[in-house]
């Protein structure tokens, strides 16, 4: 009887065998699921939290921050510097400099909740790397938006088109009032011409003065 | 044709065509290896050198022969060079041997099955040597289950090689083809009516081949995890490169052999075009097919136990073997059902 079970226990190991085999012949048969890391990479998850980054508004393919400071306030690192400045043309302030500390930030994301005008948000980007710790101690995220805008514009080209015709049409309302705005301000490139003597403006624009810049900086 | 007969350039087509064919097959049978492995692990495998990963192979070489050729100090620096030699060596004169096609054979001899064998035990020698000369306690441990090993599986082997050869009646490579001819019920696989469990005698002598060219899962002789590199712990650069072709080398002449014996060698499996070049197609097609079973096995299942190794041997396959051996015996000399068929 001993000499049927060995049989058996033969049989069906040699069966259990095949079955393996079966099984990963069943693998070898589905589709590869590497992600080849240099050439492709994962989508990052909606949540994942890199480093804060500045938004661009797909209307003016520029950023939304107006430079309030809030987000330096709520800052528990003090990794934020904010400066911003006050375009011709323009209603509101925009920014001129946004510079990260990422050697302190926590990630912790004040910055991002306390913003008015949604204008940062979490970057997807994960493999941030350098030689270089200044690239960290002074991350520079206009620069990082302007090189997103441009590569925004290549791949959007009538909203690119649409945004900078928007910017033109400012621009040349702001020229409009020029010759008006001449007699009474100073001469261009004079600088901080008093906004108080240009003449009332329309409602859409803000006051500015003659193709003149007023830098109002903000720290 | 008659120049091409003539010895001096048959000995120069033998050397210069299986160096060929055994370097060709151990570099991309590498490939095929780790692309199978892929495949089954749900990756694509080496893929970067040359289009689909297919200059891997030049670039590995390139990359061990670039490697500097270090004996260890205290070796037997003569054996320790000869090893690497002495494993390649054999694979190559086997090769001899065996017909890829009723015309392409480097040598036929009456007794190529036992030259085969002769050649085939030599391998077991070499490895044992090189893992002595290392001076290593891993590459001594794993020189001493190498030969216990080979000792265990050569007996199920040449068992069941005494079973066909009492089928068969002679030990040439090429008449045993040729008895096979006519489709794939004559092949020696499926010749049950000489003896039902033949099906079996071709799973033990597959079995056996794994293990006597100490491929997974009984690669004792090299096992990582346990063993550093085995016998070829010392190996560096070429040294070691010898000792990997020589393991694909053996794959090839393992499965070949099995070919020839079970699968009818350059045969048809329906019967027509078995002659010249077809012969190669289909004897390269049934050998490819086994190499890949082996490969697939190789990623399937783990390295045994060294016990469970032996006991395989010892309690399953030798018993087995040995009963189909007198069964074929006594089913020869029943003479109502043996010549019923012949």
């Amino acid at each position: 009887m001993s000499l049927l079970t060995a049989l058996r226990e033969t049989v069906a190991g040699f069966k259990s065998l095949l079955t393996g085999m079966r099984i990963t012949a069943r693998e070898a048969a589905k589709p590869s699921i590497t992600v080849q890391y240099p050439h492709d990479t994962l989508k990052m998850a909606d949540r994942f939290r890199g480093h804060v980054k500045l938004v661009l508004d797909p209307v003016t393919g520029k950023s939304r921050c107006t430079s309030c400071n809030l987000c330096v306030r709520a800052c528990p690192s003090d990794c934020l510097t904010v400066e911003g400045i006050k375009r011709e043309g323009e209603k509101k302030k925009s920014v001129s400099e946004y510079t990260l500390d990422f050697t302190t930030c926590s990630l912790c994301g004040s910055c991002v909740e306390a913003c008015p005008s949604d204008a940062i948000e979490y970057s997807k980007d994960y493999n941030v790397v350098s030689l270089d710790r200044a690239e960290f101690a002074r991350m520079d995220l206009l620069k990082k938006l302007e090189a997103e805008a441009k590569v925004w514009a290549e791949k959007n080209p009538e909203l690119a088109a649409a945004a900078a015709a928007a910017a033109a049409a400012q621009a040349a309302a702001a020229t409009a009032k020029a010759p008006a705005a001449a007699t009474t301000a100073s001469a261009p490139g004079a600088g901080a011409a008093p906004v108080a003597t240009t003449p009332a403006p329309t409602p859409a624009v803000a006051p500015v003065p003659a193709a003149g810049v007023t830098e109002t900086r903000t720290t | 044709m008659n120049f091409l007969q003539t010895e001096p350039i048959r000995i120069l087509l033998y050397l210069v065509g299986i160096c060929a064919f055994v370097g060709a097959n151990a570099a991309y049978l590498v490939l095929a290896e780790r692309k199978g492995a892929g495949r089954i692990q749900r990756r694509p495998g080496p893929n970067e050198a040359g289009f689909g990963g297919l200059l891997q192979p030049l670039a590995d070489g390139i990359k061990l022969l670039a490697k500097q050729v270090m004996v260890p100090p205290g070796t037997d620096a003569l054996l320790f060079r000869a090893a690497p030699l002495l494993v390649m060596a054999p694979p190559l004169m086997c090769l001899a041997m065996i017909p890829f096609s009723d015309s392409i054979t480097a040598r036929s001899l009456n007794v190529g099955l036992l030259f085969v064998f002769s050649f085939g035990s030599i391998n077991v020698m070499a490895l044992m040597l090189g893992g002595w000369a290392s001076r290593n306690k891993f590459a001594i441990i794993s020189s001493a289950r190498v030969v216990s090993q080979n000792v265990a599986y050569e007996i199920p082997m040449l068992l069941v090689v005494i079973t066909l050869l009492m089928v068969t009646g002679t030990m040439d490579l090429n008449e045993i083809i040729q008895q096979q001819g006519g489709g794939f019920w004559k092949w020696n696989l499926f010749k049950v009516w000489v003896n039902p469990l033949m099906p079996v005698t071709f799973v033990i002598f597959f079995i056996c081949m794994l293990a006597e060219t100490n491929r997974a899962p009984f690669d004792m002789a090299e096992a990582e995890s346990e063993l550093v590199a085995g016998a070829f712990t010392e190996y560096g650069g070429m040294g070691f490169g010898v000792f990997f072709m020589a393991e694909y080398a053996n794959i090839v002449v393992g499965c070949s052999l099995a070919t020839v014996l079970f699968l009818g060698g350059w045969q048809s499996p329906i019967g027509v075009l078995s002659g010249g070049l077809w012969g190669a197609g289909w004897f390269l097609l049934k050998l490819y097919a086994l190499i890949f079973t082996v490969i697939w096995i190789r990623w399937t299942f783990p390295r045994t136990q060294f016990y469970s190794l032996l006991n395989l041997s010892w309690k399953i396959l030798i018993p087995i073997s040995l009963f189909t051996l007198l069964l074929t015996g006594a089913m020869m000399k029943l003479p109502v059902v043996y010549n019923h068929f012949f």
